[in-house]
């Protein structure tokens, strides 16, 4: 029989028995940020192809959305920080290595964009909007100009807000589930996907809901492909990585997993946009509610377990 | 039989007393911890203490912070007990002084013994109180029948108090709970005990063998630090346990011997040691008598006969004590401290002392140093007045080997159905905690409910002071002065305790309680100091020191008179024993009609379904008095049964299952403890720390946290020549899930 | 300068008075821990071997918690010591999640703590608390770029391993074997 115990000590709260640092905050904080890249992404994507009148949701009315997920995010984050008055110590350090310091900044540039793509299509929700006062009416005729320079920017900041939300996780190496190079690619996926389904609950336009529908599935076919990718990877690897991933194969987080995420995230909503598209007369909400839900249970169940996963004891 | 305590090489008043460079520095390559406040550039003060928290009594500095708070305690570099080191309760020792749960004010009990209503009281009220039942007692009585039990450094002042007022009735259970065996058996063959802190001369033994002894987990801090050197030096550690101890991790040998059958094992070695002409024959022939006898006792207990009894292969025997031989004479068998096992002890520590004997290990290097002391002047005051009656009138005839009162004969002596010679009525428990120390806790809440006076002094609610009249709450021993430390070693010492702060609420110090009683009872002429200071500083002129220097340097070494460390080269030496020489065949123990030379005598067994009951020592914890210390509870908060992963399976128990424990008699522990499943624990037999399972709600941090071992100790294998309470045994079974029936009982 | 540390397994009988020094000298609120002291058993009875450690932080030359850090709360000190300053540190929490050996935890005043070697005790002269107090004296503490010192030497002289050394971190925490 080998044994291993702890004479002393280890009794810290949130670190022991096994690592609980962080709770709600980090996966909602995770999510709303992936999700917010989503709209942003297809946002600024259809418009630099000069498709905004063709997906006019997701373009000019989604976006509306994104500031708020993301000012929600942040707070969500403030919330979890233990020493809340030294917040701005995050705005007077750039960490190139940091994934958080890259976090807060990536979100220091594209949370004003947001803002600004919104502001540009505000009258999208309010036709008689008025700017009150002039110099915000020249600093908007000067923005409308540069539209395409803020779509790119907006493109690629929310790449890298989508990337970044699995990064934050799989750059630690100390928690073996999240240590792996899947996580960002599919943190990226689960957020699309979830920005599409936006888009398909609030688009009123057959051919746009078609078009989201159909990306939906692509990104739902990539998601399931990195998943097993995923496994794959971690049962070809060291012990500890075969124990992590034996935290969703048969390990406590196993229905979890295959049945939110998997089951209810991705394989009914992907059926029910199948059928959709076969004629079958769905709701687009419904599989559009699944996928958000199931992109939200991800990173619950990602970072929770991955507090479960260790090297040692 | 003459008692020869005072034996011990004891260094004249002020003579050679040169003092050992108490601020040198240490010329030490790289890091040194010496001269800590010289190097810290924070404004600190530091104040001489010597630690309380176990009984060896390291000398320490007591660290304040800025704000004058206590902060921290560090061994003195110059004290031989620690080497500037104290150990994890010494450390913790802080803990002590900022536990919230401690005593705080003296109470008054408004109720019936027991249930623990209590009023608070003011010192002048309580005093009042315990000097008008005392005096009662005197008159109805006599004053021989109020008794102390005690442990500590109080026990100097109250047992002056006790004497006084006309009783010799002063136990501490450390003899007959603990180290008594040990103690007589040790007299009975070299004339002297083998002493506090043990004179085993480990740091520099070429083979140390320790029987049941844990050193290690057991934290007698000197011991220990000489073992991790002996470590370093590649001396063999031989282990005889049935559990794998800490100290069987670092053992060339361990032998996991079937419980109770030492004796067997210690005949064997002997026999072996013997017939192989192993022995010392110089020495023995020099020093020792009795020696034919001995050979002739042991002859047939041969190392296959052992292998029958003790499960130890004879070739593990022969080579163990060849093992032995070859180190002797740098080889230490060693007396172990806690010793009342099965009620054989003395003649098994008998055993352990001949094996020395015939190493040449007495005396020594490697082996056991001789200790010297240093001498210092008591206060002068009248001569105590003979006690009509002592202890041992209670029960004539019994325990005729004791040389000081038997705890538990003066607890039977407190019943009156056990008709004793005549009945105690009053104790005073002073910083010993009864209920969890002596054994067959009915026995013991029956004595105290037949008293007619109770005293509990403590600085902490322990369940003792739950059935006592008058609770009184000592200050910690950071927060006062007391005796000088003079304790034997290598060199003559002294060692200073003083207050480093101010006593938290109305606690007071030992010394204090006891001079105020004393007042009460007309015999302050026992106390002419009104404060301790004033004694120490009288006491420490008397041999060439102050206070003032004292509390400069807090511990103070003087040379010896003579290099005599160990014995020298064909030495001529008289033993104190009645033959003058080391006696391998006990005159005194023949006289006194009991085994001259020890016997092995099986032990029951456990029946089917029960395992004996082994307990031990945690190094974070002391007996059950640090239970409720914040920084050791960090360390350790419950203990555990460890149980062999085969009768784990057996019983379908599985790892961090809390269960019950049934003993023989039915007695169920009251609280449950957490399993540990390991193969560090013989089949036969389960094991866990002493001291838990507080059943005192006062102590909030360590309240019903794991099992109390005392309780489950209700079979008492009393040892006949000294009264010693041999606790092992005791056979226990596994309750998982207890019925109301069982709960309610 | 590196400073590193190395615990002798062959004599430490793990009686935690590094947790207790440490808790003391560095005032860590009661409830919490720098250090703690593993028991490893292997065999079947009779045949038993144990190794005990005293773990800490292992002062990673690759620290991952330093990498993490969004502020720079967590830096690399004198001597690689690896330090958390309070007032930098937001307790984000990632560099709890970062380290592989979990030696670090969130302070009830919200700041991230850690093991420091006692870095106020070395600057002067002093061992930190653990080694200092430690009753079996095995725990060595030094400078590795000095080949004299007694964390040197004893590597020297001894086999050592470090723990999870597959994690890339090259921690500075070894233990004698």
């Amino acid at each position: 029989m080998k044994e291993e115990i702890f004479v002393s000590g280890r009794m810290n709260h949130l670190v022991d028995p096994h690592l609980n640092i962080w709770h709600w905050e980090i996966p909602l904080y995770l999510f709303l940020g992936g999700l917010a890249a989503g709209i942003l992404f297809f946002a600024a994507l259809y418009f630099i192809n000069g498709k905004e009148d063709q997906y006019p949701t997701a373009v000019k009315r989604t976006p509306i959305l994104a500031p708020i997920l993301l000012i929600i995010g942040l707070l969500a984050l403030f919330f979890d920080l233990r020493h809340k008055l030294y917040f701005w110590q995050l705005y007077t350090h750039i960490k190139l290595q940091s994934p958080m310091s890259w976090g807060a900044w990536t979100l220091m540039v594209i949370t004003p964009v947001s803002f600004i793509w919104s502001a540009l299509y505000i009258r999208e929700f309010f036709p008689n909007w008025d700017w009150k006062y002039n110099w915000i009416k020249e600093v908007e005729k000067f923005l409308q100009q540069y539209k395409k320079v803020i779509a790119w920017i907006m493109l690629i900041y929310a790449v890298i807000l989508g990337i970044y939300t699995g990064i934050l996780l799989s750059a630690f190496n100390a928690r073996p589930l999240w240590n792996t190079s899947i996580l960002g690619p599919l943190f990226l996926a689960s957020g699309l996907s979830a920005g599409a389904a936006v888009t398909l609950i609030m688009s009123k336009s057959p051919e746009e809901r078609k078009r989201f529908a159909q990306i939906d599935l692509i990104i739902i076919g990539i998601e399931l492909f990195l998943i097993i990718h995923m496994f794959m990877g971690f049962l070809a690897s060291t012990q500890v990585q075969i124990d992590a991933a034996n935290l969703f194969l048969g390990g406590p987080y196993t229905m979890a997993f295959w049945i939110f995420v998997v089951i209810l995230g991705m394989l009914l909503p992907a059926a029910l946009e199948i059928m959709e598209l076969r004629k079958f007369h769905i709701p687009a909400i419904v599989p559009a509610i699944l996928v958000l839900f199931g992109s939200l249970m991800l990173r619950f169940i990602f970072v929770n377990a991955g507090q479960m996963s260790r090297w040692l004891y | 039989m003459t008692n020869r305590r005072q034996f011990i090489k004891i260094t004249a008043f002020g003579a050679g007393a040169l003092a050992i460079g108490s601020g040198a520095y240490k010329a030490m390559a790289g890091f040194s911890s010496t001269t800590e406040a010289a190097k810290l550039t924070v404004n600190l003060t530091r104040t001489p203490t010597y630690c309380e928290v176990c009984f060896w009594k390291c000398a320490g500095w007591v660290y304040k912070n800025d704000e004058g708070k206590i902060w921290k305690i560090i061994g003195n570099d110059d004290d031989q007990h620690c080497n500037g080191r104290f150990c994890p309760r010494g450390t913790g020792g802080v803990g002590m002084y900022f536990d919230e749960d401690r005593l705080k004010t003296p109470l008054i009990r408004t109720s019936e013994r027991g249930k623990q209503i209590f009023k608070q009281a003011s010192w002048d009220e309580a005093l009042t109180y315990i000097a008008t039942k005392m005096k009662d007692i005197a008159s109805k009585h006599g004053p021989e029948s109020m008794a102390l039990f005690t442990h500590g450094s109080g026990s100097s002042y109250f047992s002056t108090l006790l004497k006084a007022y006309g009783s010799a009735n002063v136990a501490e259970p450390s003899y007959a709970q603990c180290r008594g065996p040990r103690d007589e058996a040790f007299m009975a063959t070299f004339g002297e005990e083998a002493y506090s802190p043990e004179i085993t001369d480990i740091r520099d033994t070429k083979c140390l063998v320790l029987i049941g002894s844990h050193i290690g987990e057991n934290m007698h801090n000197g011991q220990v630090q000489e073992m991790s050197d002996a470590i370093d030096k590649g001396a063999t550690i031989i282990t005889v346990d049935p559990r794998f101890s800490t100290a069987a991790g670092k053992s060339k040998y361990w032998l996991p011997i079937k419980p109770s059958t030492d004796i067997a094992l210690l005949l064997a070695w002997i026999h072996e040691i013997i017939n192989q002409e192993y022995y010392d024959k110089k020495y023995v022939e020099k020093y020792c008598s009795g020696f034919d006898q001995l050979k002739e006792h042991v002859k047939d207990y041969t190392p296959e006969w052992a292998y029958g009894i003790t499960t130890i292969a004879p070739d593990q025997i022969r080579k163990t004590a060849k093992e032995m031989a070859n180190a002797a004479p740098a080889v230490i068998v060693h007396p172990g401290r806690h010793v009342t096992w099965y009620g054989d002890d003395t003649q098994r520590i008998r055993a352990v002392a001949i094996l020395n004997a015939l190493l040449g290990s007495w005396g020594r290097r490697g082996g056991f140093y001789r200790p010297s002391k240093q001498a210092v002047p008591s206060s002068e005051h009248p001569e105590f007045p003979t006690p009509a009656k002592t202890w041992s009138d209670a029960f004539p005839g019994k325990y005729s080997v004791a040389s000081t009162p038997v705890s538990n004969a003066l607890i039977d002596a407190s019943i009156p159905e056990n008709n004793p010679g005549f009945a105690i009525k009053g104790w005073i428990v002073n910083g010993t905690n009864l209920v969890n120390t002596i054994p067959n806790q009915a026995n013991t809440l029956k004595a105290i409910q037949n008293l007619d006076l109770m005293v509990a002094i403590d600085t902490m609610p322990m369940e003792i002071t739950g059935w006592a009249d008058v609770i009184l709450p000592e200050c910690t021993y950071l927060e006062r002065y007391d005796n000088l430390r003079v304790s034997p070693h290598r060199k003559p010492a002294i060692a200073l305790r003083m207050p480093a702060t101010e006593p938290l609420n109305e606690t007071k110090p030992g010394y204090w309680i006891a001079r105020e009683l004393s007042k009460k009872l007309g015999l302050e002429a026992f106390f002419p100091f009104e404060k301790q200071e004033d004694f120490l500083d009288w006491q420490l002129k008397k041999i060439g020191s102050s206070l003032e220097e004292m509390i400069r340097i807090g511990v103070k070494t003087f040379e010896r008179e003579a290099d005599d460390l160990y014995f020298a080269n064909d030495e001529a030496i008289e033993f104190p024993t009645d033959s003058g020489k080391i006696e391998l065949y006990s005159l005194a123990f023949e006289q006194a009609g009991f085994d001259p030379m020890p016997k092995y005598i099986a032990h029951e067994e456990p029946p089917a379904g029960f395992y004996r009951l082994i307990y031990g020592r945690a190094p974070m914890h002391t007996f059950s008095r640090t239970a409720n210390n914040p920084n050791l509870t960090d360390l350790m908060d419950e203990n555990t049964v460890w149980i062999n992963p085969k009768v784990a399976k057996e019983w379908g128990i599985v790892n961090d299952q809390y269960i019950w424990l049934k003993n023989q008699d039915e007695i169920i522990s009251e609280f449950s403890i957490k399993v540990r499943i390991t193969e560090r624990i013989r089949w036969d037999s389960i094991y866990m720390v002493h001291g838990f399972g507080h059943a005192q709600k006062q102590m909030k941090r360590c309240f019903g946290r794991g099992a109390s071992d005392t309780q489950l100790i209700t079979k008492v294998l009393t040892d006949p020549l000294m009264g010693g309470t041999g606790m092992r045994g005791n056979f226990v079974t596994f309750i998982t899930e207890k019925t109301e029936q069982e709960v309610a009982s | 300068m590196r400073y590193a540390m190395a615990v002798d397994t062959k004599k430490c009988v793990g009686c935690s008075d590094c947790v207790v020094a440490c808790q003391t000298e560095n005032n860590v609120p009661i409830g919490y821990c720098r250090e703690w002291v593993v028991e490893v058993m292997a065999g079947t009875y009779p045949q038993l071997e144990m190794e005990i450690r005293s773990e800490r932080c292992n002062h990673c030359v690759n620290a991952p918690c330093v990498r993490c850090c969004p502020t720079g709360a967590s830096h690399f000190s004198d001597g690689g010591i690896v330090l958390v300053d309070p007032k930098k540190c937001i307790g984000c929490g990632a560099c709890i999640a970062s380290c592989p050996y979990d030696a670090r935890y969130p302070h009830p005043d919200g700041h991230v703590d850690k093991c420091t070697f006692c870095i106020h005790r070395i600057k002067n002269g002093l061992e930190p608390a653990c080694a200092s107090v430690c009753p079996t004296k095995c725990i060595y503490f030094g400078d590795m770029d000095d080949p004299n010192s007694n964390v040197s030497v004893v590597l020297k002289k001894r086999k050592f391993k470090t723990l999870i050394p597959e994690a890339g971190t090259d921690p500075q925490l070894y233990f004698l074997i």
